[in-house]
């Protein structure tokens, strides 16, 4: 565009940072459609994030490992509080809750085998627990959601673990919907509810209605299974500090704390975008409320939302998590929004990195689908190998920092291991700006 | 008759013996005495046995239970026989709120008046009020039968699945997506039948079917609000 027009002197047209592009198309659509946007993921706005930090590495101060040889630990163990069996990892790295019906069979048998071959747990979701996710997982957290589908005591006593889902950082306060394209006779059968129609998860529990309600359900909880297994808790980022605190005292073993990055299957994407914290702001509040109790370290903590590298999981650790949880990577690691299937998200008027209406069961790469024929696209041998090598490299990428910190367990690294590349990032992970030894809100500091 | 008391036991040592009870059990009939308002009692039951709660209970009373018969020889707290796999749990007295929720199967008979959310997100399972119902019952509710002889509370039946509701009494309000709807011959045989099991003192032709719409299946803007 040249600064004349018609050969006189011209404003160049501007196009406005408020109504944008991408911003009018939307408005477009809804004038057009009346209903709003409805997709998978989480939060894609760009959030102060883990890439706002740094670590400092050893140096004259602090004696480093050597990165390869010397010994650094990933083991954790979580449920220490009250159950019976804690359920013992390799690595800190989890697989967070997706349900059979948002995923398909074989895609949630691969998430099984991947974790199981990698030495940690999985998680079922809203939709129950099926034999093949059971039978290819050492270790399965089954989750207590307010839908109830597919609950039941057998499945109940059968789990290592137990999540109560309170919320969850894509929709902190919100339900959830997976629509009548995705609910096949199977998927129907294990809802109680007939095929097609769209199946709508509530937003809150249906028998109790506050901590103290819960910490009576929890007690019907581990009477049912024996007191044998742990019982987490899952939280949206919502009011970080209070949420864990209402959760250690409702009788947790475990807080998870989900930041707005986590992804959801299907939610309005006003909901997800709009509601909710980054895991940057949540982590070291959450942490505060267990050293204010006591309870940091007896009470383990697990964050997820966003979670990409070993990088992000060390990370997370030295701002004092127990461990992490991982939904959209995996899925990616599983081969979800490959580019080897651009043209056929093209023909669905996305690109590849893009797609996100996983509620649609239109899915290229057979992940997201009850499609029996884009099912058979997904291989769940090939699928668990991949996201073991994933959760390996995690693993390794974690340790290596952590041995350039000098320390010999990846529960050691610290707070004190890290700097803030900008003032938000400082001020919400309470890491003090690179250069300085300060952050917004320092106690005993005056900003 | 083997006898539970707990004022002499803890509730974990009281819910341990009830789940050791095997299919094959010939211990089978069982009376807990001292409840004085415990939570979650003869929680998780899997056997055919006949449990006698000689008092109130609080919540959770016969939580996810399976196969047992229960008797409360008094009145129940928030969420007796949530999520009911089979087996009947009768109480003698009224129900707090959530009786009998996110069920699956077997059959619940209060005696009483149940409070707000009876029913709520049922999955199956049967439940005969002889008394009344409080707000928000049966509130997406997905299959099974919920039969009341009283009244029931405001918004009855909201955002209903496919639970088939019947009311002797009056409606305060229906919820979203819940209509009033023909009774056919299938449905007085079946209500029959129910009231026979509850030992209720009416008689089918007295009551009312309420049911779902089924508007709100399909995710519509005109639904949304």
């Amino acid at each position: 565009m040249t600064d004349t027009f018609n050969g006189a002197p011209h404003t160049a047209p501007i196009q406005s940072a408020t109504f944008s592009n991408p911003v009018n198309a939307e408005i477009r659509r809804a004038a057009a459609t009346g209903i709003y946007d409805i997709r998978g993921g989480g939060a894609k706005r760009k959030l102060p994030h883990f890439d706002d930090l740094l670590f400092l590495g050893a140096s004259m101060s602090r004696y480093p490992l050597e990165g390869y040889r010397e010994k650094c630990e990933t083991s954790v163990s979580l449920g220490t509080r009250f159950a019976k069996n804690p359920i013992e990892l390799d690595i800190p790295v989890t697989i967070a809750g997706m349900s059979f019906g948002a995923l398909s069979g074989p895609a949630k048998e691969a998430l099984g085998r991947g974790a199981t071959l990698a030495g940690t747990s999985t998680t079922t979701g809203d939709g129950g627990m099926t034999n093949e996710e059971r039978g290819h997982s050492k270790k399965l957290v089954y989750q207590y959601l307010p839908s109830r589908y597919g609950m039941n005591p057998d499945d109940l006593r059968r789990a290592d673990a137990i999540e109560i889902v309170v919320g969850q950082g894509a929709k902190p306060g919100g339900g959830g919907m997976l629509l009548g394209q995705k609910i096949s006779d199977r998927v129907a059968e294990m809802r109680n509810l007939p095929k097609g129609i769209d199946q709508r998860s509530a937003c809150r529990h249906p028998d109790w209605t506050g901590p103290d309600d819960l910490e009576i359900k929890i007690l019907e909880l581990r009477e049912i299974t024996g007191w044998k297994v742990p019982i987490y808790i899952k939280v949206g980022g919502a009011r970080p500090y209070f949420d864990t605190t209402l959760a250690v005292k409702a009788g947790a073993d475990v807080v998870v704390l989900d930041g707005m990055q986590g992804g959801t299957a299907a939610t309005q994407d006003v909901f997800i975008e709009n509601v909710g914290q980054p895991i940057l702001a949540c982590i070291r509040e959450a942490v505060r409320a267990l050293q204010d109790l006591g309870m940091h370290r007896e009470v383990q903590l697990v964050v997820s939302g966003g979670i990409r590298t070993g990088a992000d999981v060390a990370k997370a650790m030295a701002m004092g998590a127990d461990a992490v949880a991982i939904g959209t990577a995996a899925l990616i690691a599983l081969g979800d929004n490959d580019p080897k299937w651009e043209a056929e998200y093209n023909a669905l008027g996305t690109t590849a990195g893009a797609y996100d209406d996983w509620h649609e069961g239109r899915d290229p790469a057979g992940i997201t689908t009850q499609d029996p024929e884009l099912m058979k696209r997904f291989d769940p041998i090939e699928g668990g190998r991949r996201l073991n090598n994933y959760l390996k490299v995690m693993t390794l990428e974690a340790q290596t920092i952590a041995r350039a910190c000098g320390k010999n367990h990846l529960h050691n690294l610290e707070p004190e291991d890290l700097c803030a590349l900008t003032l938000e990032a400082a001020a919400m992970a309470k890491i003090p700006l690179a250069g300085t030894d300060w952050y917004p809100g320092k106690p005993g500091t005056s900003y | 008759m083997q006898t539970l008391d707990l004022a002499d036991i803890e509730l974990r040592e009281m819910n341990a013996t009830l789940h050791a009870q095997a299919e094959t059990t010939n211990q089978t009939a069982w009376e807990i005495v001292n409840p004085k308002g415990a939570h979650a009692i003869a929680c998780g039951i899997d056997a055919p046995i006949e449990v006698t709660v000689k008092g109130s209970t609080g919540y959770y009373c016969a939580g996810m239970n399976k196969q047992a018969t229960i008797n409360i020889k008094g009145s129940a707290g928030p969420g007796v026989a949530e999520n009911m796999m089979s087996g009947k749990v009768i109480i003698d007295g009224d129900a707090s709120q959530y009786a009998g929720a996110t069920g699956h199967g077997g059959l619940l008979v209060i005696k009483g008046n149940a409070s707000s959310r009876c029913g709520i997100s049922m999955k199956g399972i049967d439940i005969v009020v002889h008394g009344n119902i409080g707000h928000m019952s049966a509130f997406m509710a997905q299959s099974g039968n919920l039969v009341v002889c009283g009244d029931a509370g405001d918004a009855l039946g909201d955002s209903l699945y496919e639970a088939r509701l019947f009311v002797r009494g009056s409606v305060k309000s229906l919820g979203a997506d819940c209509v009033e709807k023909e009774m056919r011959p299938e449905h007085l045989e079946l209500l029959a039948e129910l009231l026979e099991q509850a030992e209720a003192d009416a008689k089918p032709e007295e009551f009312k079917r309420y049911g779902s719409a089924r508007e709100l299946y399909t995710f519509k803007i005109d639904n949304a609000y």
